[in-house]
């Protein structure tokens, strides 16, 4: 087991180097010059103060220069002053990663609880009714564009009914923490943003309870006079659960990416709408470190994924 | 004279033979039972139909240009009075069924464009890497994971913020981003088929490489691409018009499904009109596309088990 975790920590490293460089050279080899953009129609804005500049950000060195000194500023942490903000950039984003988690847990929470009795009860009602709708859904879930479904549920749920409110985290005015009023907030967007991950977890606990229950064991334990229940839950659940935590990797994937238009829907002060608007604003230093931190948890993610399928299902250790 | 005869009536067995069928045969014979796949067919045709005809409809069914404004009829409700306004005017008076109609054109030529750059790209790195191994199959595996490491739309969203897209670009970008699962599924399938008999005997009658990749492998893998090629097309659309959401895909005056909601935020309250339409397409578009993929893999996949 040690090994296995060894070499899977040795496997990361090529992939994050990888990234690296693809962040540093987007923003890089991107057309327009940042100073040139940001001293736009200063007055007395001479060709020295412009070497100055490039001097002081050090945009004046060779290419894989450029890079070295990033990346090793990067990994501690650091990736130079937003130049909007003029505020250190990755100090900014982690102010606004507690949020994006919230959100995240939330609508991972929601995909297991919602997606997985789904699929399952499909798989008992087979072939009824229930099986269709809940296959019909499993299509449409995905199918769904995750912002315009924001859209019509703010429609609904803030304007028309006037039940839940449409943005930010919390009402203007209101105790930090009126746990209430946080949740009230979280809902729409949380549920939005699990939507796609809700009609995974169906479609594929669906097919791998089906398969479960067609196995020997299966009709073993029935054979010889357990209960339904025990079967259900002791012999077939077990073992068609593996999957949720293959499809971990796509689903945390999905959630992060995910998590940058819902954000933007419901104006919910993450990671990912910072990073949209340096985008736009073309701040690159918050671009570099919002693509590199995502990128890293994201990484993570895939590794805690395969340590716990290795647990899980102990034959994957072997290969 | 009685044996010959007898002999002569037992000859003519009839041989029951059913004639033979080829994978094509079977799943074109499966695909014509299956309503479900037939019917996502026909509205996507419908679809791909009406947007085509956008100029069409434009100049002789609404009389309406697709950039035309009209600052006297601004938010103008649904109507059957005039046919311009039969789906409302936006904030400064264009006729959203027309530019409904024209959205279309960018939003389903992005989808199958760069899902075509995407096949090409992922099914012959993908069978290359997984035939040759060794260090292209490193190589390959490397640009994959680094690839899926950063979340997909973070990475579109510095591209597009950085280079701004016309439709070429777009399909540009995304074809060249987007190819990673496709090529871990050929990889996947490549690697296994190599080690078959038939492979085996290929090579031994002195078959090259080239050939025993496309002449024996991929058509193998061939049914599956299709699959995943119709699947590919729904999540392009989805994506282009996340991204034309944001601002950040095919600008405006220019009309695509995604971009027809971008200010939707700043007027939704007041005109429903603006809204819904354009979502309601991308859906009923990436749902037939869906649904195409499942019943063609049920159509063509012989192991796939009934459920």
């Amino acid at each position: 087991m040690r090994d296995f975790i060894i070499r899977r920590l040795i496997y990361a490293i090529p992939t994050l180097i990888g990234i690296s460089i693809i962040t540093f050279a987007i923003a890089r080899l991107a057309p327009g010059d940042p100073i040139r953009l940001f001293t736009f129609g200063i007055r007395d804005f001479t060709e020295a103060d412009y070497q100055q500049l490039l001097h002081r950000y050090g945009l004046d060195k060779p290419m894989p220069l450029q890079y070295i000194d990033w990346i090793t500023n990067a990994v501690r942490g650091n990736f130079g002053e937003s130049l909007i903000y003029h505020r250190e950039s990755f100090t900014m984003l982690l102010e606004r990663v507690p949020n994006t988690l919230v959100l995240a847990g939330a609508a991972l929470l929601l995909q297991l609880i919602i997606g997985v009795p789904l699929g399952v009860v499909a798989a008992f009602k087979r072939g009824t009714w229930v099986d269709g709708a809940i296959r019909v859904f499993g299509v449409a879930g995905h199918a769904v564009p995750p912002f315009w479904l924001g859209l019509i549920l703010i429609i609904v749920f803030a304007v028309q009914l006037r039940w839940l409110p449409s943005l930010g985290m919390l009402t203007v005015g209101h105790d930090q923490w009126d746990i209430l009023d946080r949740l009230k907030h979280l809902i729409l967007p949380a549920f939005v943003l699990a939507l796609t991950g809700i009609a995974n977890y169906s479609r594929i606990l669906r097919t791998e309870t089906l398969d479960v229950l067609a196995q020997d064991f299966v009709r073993t334990a029935y054979a010889k006079g357990l209960r339904e229940r025990t079967v259900v839950f002791t012999h077939a659940l077990r073992n068609a659960l593996i999957p949720v935590v293959t499809a971990l990797g796509g689903v945390l994937a999905g959630l992060v990416s995910g998590a940058l238009v819902i954000e933007q829907v419901f104006s919910w002060p993450g990671v990912g709408q910072f990073t949209f608007q340096a985008a736009i604003a073309k701040d690159y230093p918050i671009v570099q470190a919002g693509v590199m931190f995502t990128s890293t948890l994201l990484v993570i993610s895939y590794l805690l994924r395969d340590l716990t399928y290795a647990v899980v299902d102990p034959r994957i250790k072997a290969g | 004279m009685a044996t010959s005869a007898a002999a002569a009536r037992i000859v003519p067995a009839p041989v029951l033979v059913r004639p033979s069928r080829s994978l094509w045969d079977n799943a074109l014979w499966k695909l014509r039972r299956d309503k479900l796949t037939i019917a996502a067919f026909c509205i996507l045709i419908v679809l791909a139909a009406l947007s085509l005809a956008a100029p069409l409809f434009s100049q002789y069914v609404f009389h309406y240009k697709f950039e035309q404004q009209d600052l006297l009829h601004t938010y103008e409700k649904p109507t059957f009075a005039n046919p311009a306004y039969l789906l409302g005017s936006d904030e400064i008076g264009r006729s959203q069924v027309v530019r409904l109609l024209y959205g279309g054109q960018i939003s389903l030529l992005v989808g199958f464009v760069a899902a075509f750059v995407n096949l090409t790209v992922g099914v012959s790195l993908g069978l290359a890497a997984g035939y040759f191994r060794g260090p292209l199959d490193d190589a390959v595996t490397w640009i994959i994971t680094t690839l899926n490491g950063i979340p997909q739309l973070y990475l579109l969203l510095i591209v597009a913020a950085l280079w701004t897209p016309g439709p070429l670009t777009l399909i540009v970008i995304i074809g060249l981003l987007n190819w990673t699962g496709i090529s871990l599924f050929v990889r996947g399938q490549t690697f296994a088929l190599r080690e078959r008999e038939f492979v085996t005997a290929a090579r031994t009658i002195g078959a090259r490489d080239r050939r025993i990749m496309f002449r024996h492998i991929l058509p193998n893998v061939l049914p599956l691409i299709f699959v995943l090629a119709a699947i590919d097309v729904g999540a392009i659309i989805l994506l282009e018009s996340a991204l034309s959401f944001l601002g950040l895909g095919i600008l405006p005056p220019t009309p695509t499904w995604g971009n027809l909601l971008t200010n939707a935020v700043s007027y939704f309250v007041r005109a429903w009109w603006l809204v819904v339409p354009p979502g309601a397409m991308i859906f009923l578009t990436v749902l037939c596309l869906y649904l195409i993929g499942d019943g063609l893999r049920d159509a063509l996949d012989p192991r796939l088990k009934t459920h």
